[in-house]
């Protein structure tokens, strides 16, 4: 392994092989957490330290774990580290970790916490693992952190809280777009930033499962014959 | 031979074993401090209730200018002292799931499913400066549409005027019966009155409150999407200022001052 291996490994999921923007994965926490940015910082750190600790410990045990139970193996471990991150929210900061609710707890359903361990730490060693899960946090939050400026900037006129454009409600002169507080507004502007990524990323483009056929006349229906 | 059913087995306990080691690590050692925040948080929403509450001061220093009462409520008396329980530590909620410390509630009065009443609970007095009254702070609870909702409820010195109303532990679905912690609706609740000859007439209606109405002072705009946890609210209010709840209390305070 070089450094030029370790670098690639950590830097092209930030981007090049983003897992919400190419693989689609983790929408689900990308739309119930960004309204506010703060928060979302908190959980973009708590993913990622899931991420990358559940691919060390996976790829640590990797040779041992039995391929029967492997899937169930990496759940626990997952589980595991999750409920540790949620128990030191609650200790450390214990607002946000209101605001999170179930969402710390559902980082164990994330699709790229799994999706890593089985793709990568179960074949790869365990400080390459580690980068993997790092930069697949890192490109995770920065998708989450873009997404979620947008949203409490227009959406309520703050940022971490800070009053940046003062409301009409406020005697500003900003009138918030409501819509952007809501989760909807998260698929729009993360299907605007795939169209931007992929009109710069050509090769990120899929080919159509199907192909459209060339103009074919209808068959005449007025001459089918009739079997009675 | 990763497959052989021995080792599936020995992995799997292993794994295991040390995960759950990990995890309880992490509860016990941590459960202190989660105590202290959950305490801190029920702290900030009384002082929140008595509109007292300043971030940047110690959350202990401030608790000081409140003046905690036990509560008799078979008598309605306050009391300075209950056996050996301390009035700081008091946790009126806990004691109410005691057998020997609370009384079950008929079916037929318990219209908020209180289910249990402590037979002593705890209160909050404000007073200015000068040690005159200002404000009583109560706690309250009542089923809402998915579980019991806590809070606490600020009345004015008159002991008809609400101050302020809190929650702090609740089920209610975001977006819907959650919006009562939205600041906006909460803020409707200062100046309603309670009583109107003796009877508890505060209520969340359907709708908005009409302000030409004459009983308008009693009523509060309801959460649209949450009839059952508006219904809630109301049937709290109801109970606690009624004869099981301060409503005695309430008389004797009156007395006093």
């Amino acid at each position: 392994m070089t450094v030029k291996q370790y670098k690639e490994v950590l830097a092209k999921p930030l981007l090049e092989e983003n897992p919400i923007t190419l693989q689609i994965l983790g929408i689900c926490s990308a739309l119930a957490v960004t309204s506010n940015l703060s928060v979302t910082l908190v959980m973009c750190v708590a993913l990622t330290s899931v991420v990358s600790f559940s691919n060390l410990f996976i790829s640590i045990i990797r040779n041992y774990i039995p391929s029967s139970v492997r899937i169930i193996v990496q759940m626990t471990i997952i589980a595991s580290l999750v409920i540790v991150v949620d128990e030191l929210l609650k200790a450390y900061d214990y607002e946000t970790s209101k605001k999170l609710s179930v969402f710390v707890g559902l980082i164990i359903t994330n699709c790229i916490v799994m999706g890593r361990a089985e793709a990568f730490a179960m074949k790869e060693k365990p400080f390459i693992s580690f980068l993997d899960g790092l930069g697949n946090g890192l490109g995770y939050s920065i998708i989450l952190i873009a997404v979620a400026i947008v949203r409490e900037l227009f959406g309520a006129g703050t940022l971490m809280g800070y009053e940046i454009l003062p409301l009409v409600s406020n005697g500003g002169w900003y009138p918030a777009n409501n819509l952007l507080l809501l989760p909807p507004s998260s698929f729009i502007l993360i299907g605007l930033m795939i169209w931007a990524i992929r009109a710069y990323k050509t090769d990120q483009i899929e080919p159509n499962e199907y192909k459209l056929s060339g103009h074919a006349t209808a068959p005449d229906t007025s001459k089918r014959e009739v079997n009675v | 031979m990763n497959d052989s059913v021995l080792k599936t087995l020995t992995v799997s306990f292993l794994v295991c074993l040390f995960c759950s080691l990990v995890v309880s690590y992490a509860a016990v050692s941590l459960r202190d401090m989660q105590n202290l925040n959950k305490l801190n948080d029920q702290r900030i929403k009384i002082l929140k209730t008595a509109a007292i509450y300043n971030p940047e001061e110690s959350i202990a220093s401030q608790f000081t200018r409140l003046t905690p009462k036990f509560v008799d409520f078979s008598t309605g008396d306050l009391l300075d002292s209950y056996g050996e329980y301390d009035l700081n530590t008091y946790d009126p909620v806990y004691f109410s799931k005691q057998p020997d410390h609370s009384t079950p509630i008929p079916a037929s009065k318990d219209i908020a499913i209180v289910k249990n009443h402590e037979n002593i609970g705890k209160i909050y007095l404000l007073k200015d400066s000068s040690s005159n009254l200002e404000k009583i702070i109560l706690p309250i609870r009542g089923y809402g549409l998915w579980g019991t909702l806590f809070g606490y409820i600020a009345i004015d010195k008159d002991l008809n005027t609400i101050k302020g109303l809190e929650f702090y532990a609740h089920k209610e679905t975001p977006g819907l019966g959650a919006e009562v912690d939205n600041p906006k609706w909460k803020s409707l609740w200062d100046g309603k009155s309670i009583y109107k000859d003796g009877e508890v007439e505060i209520e969340v209606i359907k709708g908005k409150v009409d302000p030409s109405n004459q009983m308008a002072s009693y009523q509060v705009d309801g959460l649209s999407g949450a009839t059952l946890t508006s219904r809630g609210v109301t049937n709290m209010l109801v109970y606690w200022f009624g004869e099981s709840g301060y409503k005695e209390t309430l008389k004797n305070i009156n007395y006093d001052s």
